[in-house]
C-alpha cells in the first residue's frame, strides 16, 4: 500500500509550505488525482487521517479533484479521453497511445490559518 | 459518490460495482462547513495557499541525484520488478554466473524481510546489500542513494536493483536506474499486464520467464505479449528460462550493450 508513502509526502509538502509561509493550522488540502494515476483513493483517506495525527494538519478536510485522463494516438494523432491506460485509440483503434494528462497526484492549495 | 459530503469513495470494485464502505471524515462535515462559513465572514485568519506541488517530487529528486551519480560514473542501472515469486532472484543468481567476472556488478535487494536474497547473490559472488522496507511494499529512491553509497559502486559497472516482489506500488517509484525491467512468468495470467497496467507501462523491458514450463501449461505468452504491448506500445520483451538459460545470450547481450552506452556516455569532466 504505497498509499501511506503518498500520505507521508503530502504531510511533508504541507510541513514545508508552514514552514515557509508561516501558518500554524491546515483546515482544507485540496488534492488533484489524475483518473489514471496509480493510487486508490480510499487508501490515501485513511493513510492522510493517520500521517496527520499529531500533525498541524490533524482534523484538516482531504477534498480530492480528480481529473479526466487524457491520450494521443501516436498513429493517427487524434486526442481522446482515455479511461484506462489498455484502451484503444477509438478512431484508429492503435494501442499506440502516449498519457498527455490524467495521470499525476499534485497537492494544489490549502486552506490555513 | 457519499451522499453526505459528496465525496468519491475511491476506485474498488467488487464484482464490477463500487465498494460502499463506511468512511469518516476528520470531523462532521456540517460542522466543517459552518467554520468555512465564520472565515469567509472574517471571524478567522483563514486563508488560501497555493502550491501546486507533485506527491512524488521529493522521490523524483532523490532520483534524479542518483541518476546524476550514476551516470557520472558510467553505472548502467537496472531496477527489476514482479509479483513475488516470478523468479527474480533466481535470474540475477544465474545472470552473475553467467556474466562470469567480465564486468563488475553490485547489487541492491529489496524485500520487506530477511536478507535471504541478499545471502544468496553474495553467494553467487556479488556484493549485495539487503534493504528490508519492514511494511513498505517498494523502494524509494532515498532508500536506494543510501545503499549505493554504502555499496561503494565501482565505475563503469552493473547495477542491479530488485525491488520488492509487487506488481503495484514499485511503478510509481523512480529510483535512478537506466530502465525498468518488469519480470513476469509464465506461470502466472496471460492478462496480467492488463490487471497491473501500471508496472507494464513504467517498464522499458520485459522478460517473460520460465518459459522452459510452456510445455507444461496453457499459458498463451504471444497474448500475454500483446496484453502488455498495449499497455506499452514500446516494450521490448525477451522470452527467457533462468533455469535452462534459454534466452539468457539475449538478455546478456541487453545488459552489455546497456553497460557500453553507460561508459561511452560519460561526462568529459568526470573522464580520467
Amino acid at each position: 500500500m504505497h498509499e501511506m508513502s503518498l500520505a507521508e509526502s503530502m504531510l511533508q509538502i504541507i510541513e514545508d509550505a508552514a514552514r515557509k509561509q508561516g501558518f500554524t493550522r491546515v483546515k482544507t488540502v485540496w488534492l488533484e488525482i489524475g483518473q489514471l494515476a496509480c493510487v486508490e483513493q480510499e487508501s490515501l483517506r485513511f493513510g492522510f487521517d493517520v500521517v496527520t495525527r499529531g500533525s498541524i494538519a490533524e482534523q484538516a478536510r482531504l477534498e480530492i479533484i480528480e481529473t479526466a485522463g487524457q491520450g494521443r494516438c501516436e498513429k493517427c494523432e487524434q486526442n481522446f479521453p482515455l479511461a484506462a491506460l489498455y484502451e484503444a485509440c477509438p478512431e484508429c483503434g492503435s494501442y499506440d497511445v502516449k498519457v498527455t494528462s490524467g495521470d499525476g497526484m499534485r497537492v494544489k492549495e490549502l486552506e490555513v490559518e | 459518490m457519499c451522499t453526505t459530503c459528496g465525496c468519491g469513495t475511491g476506485q474498488t470494485l467488487i464484482n464490477g460495482k463500487p465498494l460502499h464502505k463506511a468512511h469518516r471524515h476528520s470531523g462532521p462535515m456540517h460542522f466543517r462547513a459552518r467554520e468555512v462559513d465564520a472565515d469567509v465572514q472574517g471571524v478567522s485568519a483563514s486563508r488560501i495557499v497555493k502550491l501546486e506541488q507533485d506527491l512524488l517530487a521529493k522521490n523524483n529528486g532523490y532520483a534524479e541525484a542518483n541518476r546524476s551519480y550514476l551516470s557520472a560514473h558510467g553505472i548502467f542501472a537496472l531496477n527489476l520488478m514482479s509479483s513475488p515469486g516470478s523468479g527474480k532472484t533466481t535470474l540475477l543468481v544465474k545472470t552473475i554466473a553467467a556474466l562470469n567476472g567480465s564486468l563488475p556488478l553490485a547489487v541492491i535487494e529489496g524485500d520487506q524481510q530477511t536478507d535471504n536474497d541478499a545471502a544468496r547473490i553474495r553467494a553467487a559472488g556479488a556484493p549485495a546489500i539487503q534493504i528490508n522496507t519492514g511494511k513498505g511494499c517498494h523502494l524509494d529512491a532515498q532508500m536506494v542513494g543510501q545503499a549505493m553509497r554504502q555499496l561503494g559502486l565501482q565505475d563503469d559497472s552493473l547495477l542491479l536493483i530488485e525491488n520488492v516482489g509487487n506488481l503495484v506500488c514499485p511503478a510509481s517509484f523512480d529510483l535512478g536506474e537506466a530502465h525498468k525491467v518488469v519480470i513476469l512468468s509464465v506461470t502466472e495470467g496471460e492478462d496480467k499486464p492488463l490487471k497491473y497496467p501500471d508496472m507494464f507501462r513504467a517498464a522499458e523491458v520485459m522478460l517473460l520467464n520460465k518459459c522452459d514450463l510452456l510445455p507444461h501449461l496453457e499459458f498463451d505468452a504471444d497474448l500475454a505479449i500483446e496484453y502488455a504491448r498495449r499497455i506499452n506500445h514500446k516494450l521490448q520483451v525477451i522470452r527467457i528460462s533462468a533455469t535452462s538459460g534459454a534466452g539468457m545470450p539475449e538478455w546478456l547481450a541487453w545488459i552489455k550493450s546497456g553497460c557500453r552506452n553507460a561508459v561511452a556516455a560519460k561526462p568529459e569532466a568526470s573522464l580520467g
